[in-house]
This record gives structure tokens, sequence and C-alpha cells, in this order.
């Protein structure tokens, strides 16, 4: 059977050269970068060299980079650091309602223990209002924390704006930018970005790896302990295969982010207005255009629930994901969603396709192939599609 | 995460559909939690001739009514009101933990069929 894989916004395969460049990690180049001999030396050497390779696709100095073991602990690292380090100079936060839950529940922690929180709404589209911001600030708020792609619907938060805002009001700017990565061009000066949040995973790299970019001057406050590695903000034996292969894979996306974005781009397109061609009582979830990541469609079909919908694709090979209860653990749809003032219902009928570089309008065809038969099963079965189709008749 | 059973169930459900002229019909669920379940009854001289479902909601919400369709096909009323939620699960061989509460509503929409026949043929309820 083909196997069509369109969940990229979840995880990617690892690119070959990414592997290559691992490998000699494991069992030839295996010293520790703390020691002083010649195997320590040359992976301190390739712990630099990958340092520069993910500054270089942020627009950040290599001493700016901290690695950690992915996206959640980058945000966890931003948030309780900063946080513990600014407590003096006042205890506001502010964060959005769309974050991923390791900003957001980061952000619910300190508000339980002593700092307050404002959580900023979002428009129909999944976008924040820099007005809204504006009103949050206070005098003793100490940290922003938005994110620059919205991992489910694809949404752009304006960035550069907010950035410049913080920078005049001595705020501290976080940006959980894992989405963007290798997507969308990232320059933390340019943006007045002092937190930036990275992974590996997303971008054909290995997991367990990420990084957390920290402007020269932000203080923050490590979360662990130990050998001092990491200018002391994160202790513990680098993972160097993990940090090879990252670094490698930061050189490859940069060095091939334009053109991919303008393929996705086209190919998001292709399936977004062939779904929508196809298929009746279909909601777009998210904006249309350049400010949704290039690779992201997501859909609420409505009368149809999410988990059903994969379960179905499944059947026939193609992986994809969707915000229903049934796939987020909770009894509830997804939040980005119904912050953006999505009904349960509709919500729960969300599908996320997330395109990467393996897919070819060959697979868009594929999945335009099979989807509207898998919705018309499931709704002939629906129970609240009954209703819409003796509507429609009596029209 | 799903049994065998359950997938089967989901890919081909059985008794999919409405009866015309059913004389107990049953809905339990909502849209807003994900799951709503109908149930249409034909019974004839206390017994379950035909039985047919609609479902909106996740595989185990299609493969709990799917599979509560064959338990009561044929069944006298009393046989039918006797199974529980549970017995639908472990006829499936079982659904995951968080399923149990939210999805697994199949009894209740048959018991809620079963009543509204009884109150439509003046059985004390």
């Amino acid at each position: 059977m083909q196997r069509v894989y369109m969940d990229h916004s979840a995880t990617t395969p690892v690119a070959s050269e990414v592997i290559e460049a691992m490998l000699p990690y494991f069992s030839e180049k295996y010293g520790n970068p703390s020691s002083v001999h010649s195997f320590g030396r040359e992976a301190k050497v390739a712990l630099e060299e990958a340092r520069g390779q993910v500054a270089a696709l942020i627009g950040a100095n290599p001493e700016e980079i901290t690695f950690t073991s992915g996206g959640t602990e980058a945000d966890n690292l931003a948030i309780f650091g900063a946080a513990a380090a600014y407590t003096k100079k006042g205890r506001h936060l502010i964060t959005t309602a769309i974050e991923h839950h390791a900003v957001l529940e980061s952000f619910e922690y300190l508000e339980k223990n002593g700092y307050e929180l404002t959580i900023l709404p979002v428009d129909a589209e999944g976008i924040i209002s820099l007005a809204e911001l504006e009103k949050a600030l206070r005098p003793d708020t100490i940290l922003i924390s938005v994110m620059h792609a919205n991992n489910e619907v694809g949404s752009i938060q304006p960035i550069a704006e907010i950035g410049a805002l913080a920078k005049e009001r001595g705020i501290w700017f976080h940006v959980d930018a894992v989405q963007s990565l290798g997507k969308l061009p990232i320059a933390v000066q340019e943006m007045h970005v002092d937190l930036l949040t990275v992974s590996g995973h997303k971008i054909y790299g290995p997991k367990g790896i990420g990084a957390l970019y920290a402007r020269k001057g932000v203080r923050l406050d490590a979360r662990a302990f130990g050998g001092g590695q990491e200018k002391k903000r994160r202790s513990g034996t680098e993972n160097l295969p993990g940090i090879v292969g990252f670094g490698k894979a930061c050189e490859l996306a940069g060095a091939h982010l334009a053109a991919e974005a303008q393929r996705l781009q086209k190919l998001r397109d292709q399936l977004l207005q062939g779904i929508i061609d196809r298929i009746p009582y279909v909601k777009i979830n998210g904006p249309v255009g350049d400010q949704r990541l290039p690779n992201n469609v997501n859909v609420s079909i409505q009368y149809v629930e999410g988990e059903s919908l994969l379960l179905s694709l499944d059947m026939v090979g193609i992986a994809a994901s969707s915000g229903s209860a049934c796939t987020s653990g909770s009894l509830d749809p997804s939040h980005v969603l119904l912050a953006m003032g999505l009904p349960h219902e509709i919500a729960h009928g969300s599908l996320r396709f997330s395109l990467g570089t393996q897919n070819s309008a060959e697979e868009v065809d594929y999945v335009l192939d099979h989807l509207p038969q898998i919705v018309e099963r499931l709704r002939v079965m629906s129970p609240l599609y009954d209703a819409v189709k003796q509507q429609s008749t009596a029209k | 995460m799903y049994s065998d059973k359950v997938i089967d169930h989901f890919t081909n459900p059985r008794n999919v559909g409405e009866i015309a002229d059913a004389n107990g019909i049953g809905e339990v669920g909502n849209a807003k939690c994900g799951d709503i379940m109908r149930i249409y009854l034909d019974i004839e001289d206390n017994v379950i001739k035909d039985v047919k479902f609609k479902t909106f909601g996740c595989g185990a919400a299609v493969a709990t009514s799917s599979i509560l369709t064959e338990m009561v096909m044929g069944k006298t009323v009393e046989e039918a009101l006797k199974i529980s939620n549970d017995a639908v699960a472990e006829a499936l061989d079982g659904l995951p933990p968080l399923k149990m509460h939210c999805s697994n509503l199949a009894a209740d929409a048959l018991q809620a069929a079963i009543k509204d026949y009884q109150s439509k043929n003046n059985h004390v309820v």
C-alpha cells in the first residue's frame, strides 16, 4: 500500500546527510567535550561548529546558543530561567492563548506560584492584536512570550512589531520558533527577539536535541545543576551526536529555505483548494496566504469527527493529525481552535496536513482522491448530517 | 491502541442507517463532547426484530454502536435492558481507558430507545 506522510509538524524523518554527519560521533569521535585530551578536543570542536550552524540560521552569535534536550526544555529554560532571574524587577508575565503546552503550562505553573499572568486572545484566524498586547503591558512586566508560527493552524504572528514594542519598554521577549525554523526566515536582531526556542526533529534532524537562543545580557537562572556545561545554564554532558546532527540540519535548512518554502506553498494551496472544491461543508482554520506557514493545511470537516477521519486515512496509508478531543488526550478539543472561537463540534472535526520535503503533487492528488469518499462514508453514518441534508433538500 | 475488533467494526460497521417506522428511538451524547449516538428499534411482540444506528464520533463510538446492534438483534426487551456499557466494551476486547468514559455510550442509547418504545406503548417506565 502507498504510504503518504503529511504530519511533518509532529516530526520529520532524519535527512541522510544528517545521519552521515552524526555517525562518527557514536563510536569514533566519542570524547566528552569537557575532557582535556585529544578525544575531548575533537568533540569540543564539533560542538562549537554545530553551535555556529544553529546560530547562523537565526542570525545569532554562537555564544548565545544553549543546547537542550529539545523544544520543551528550551521553552522551560527561557520561561522559568527568566522569571527566576528577574523576579525582583517584577512578577507579571504575558503570553497568548494558542501557545504550545510547553509554554502555557510553564506559565500556568508560575501563576500558581506567585506570578501574575496575562493570556492574550487571538482573532478568528489565530493572530494576536498588537493593541491588546500594548494594553496588557505593565511596569512590572518582565517577560512576553509569543510563538512565531502556530503548530496547529500555521498562523504567523507579527514578531518584529512585538519585539520593537518589548524593546521600547525594556521587557524581555521570548519566541517559540519550533514550527517556523527552516520554513520562515528568522533574524533575532531585526526581530528584536531576546530568547528563541528551536528544535532538531522538526527540521529533518534527530529527536532529543534543541536549543535556546538567549541574547547576550539576558540573565537566566539554571534549571539543571551539575558540571556547569553550556555556561552553567544547562549542566549535563552534551548530546554530541544529536548536536552535530542538529547543526547539519540547520545548515541544510538554511541552504534550501527559500526554494523549499515556495515549493511547499504550492502544494499547500493545491491541497487546500482541492479539499474545498471536492467536499462541501468544510471550514479553513487559520489564515489564507502569506500569514500562514507554507506547509500547513488545517480544515474542519463538519458533521464528522477528527479521530474517525484519521483512522480512515490511516487505512489508506495517509498520516495526518487532528485537534479533536479524542486525539488531544482530554475531553476538550484543541485549545488553539477554541481560542479562535470555533464551536466545540467544529473543532472536533479538524484535520491537519503538514507537508514536508518528500511530499509531491502526486501525493497531494492521492489524498484528494481518497478524502472525499472517507468523508462521505462517515457523514452517511452521522446523525448530525441528516439535519443538514434535510434542510438543503427543503430549500 | 484499538483492538482488531474495534477496527473491524469501525471499518465495516453493522446495521448503519435508520428504520423508517421505528417504534423506539434513543439518542445520547452531544456534539460538544464529540459523540452522538442514535439507535432505532423495531420491536414486535417484545422482541427486537430490527435495530439500526447513526453515530457521530471517534472510532470507539462507531465500533460500540455497531457491536451493540449485533448484541441486541433478536433479544427480548428484558434481555436487551441487561446489556451494560461495560459488556459492550468487553465484546470489543476492551477499549483504551480514556474511551471507556467518553465514547462508550451505546448501551445508554439502547436504553433510551427502549424507554421511548415503552412510553409510546403505555408501559410503566
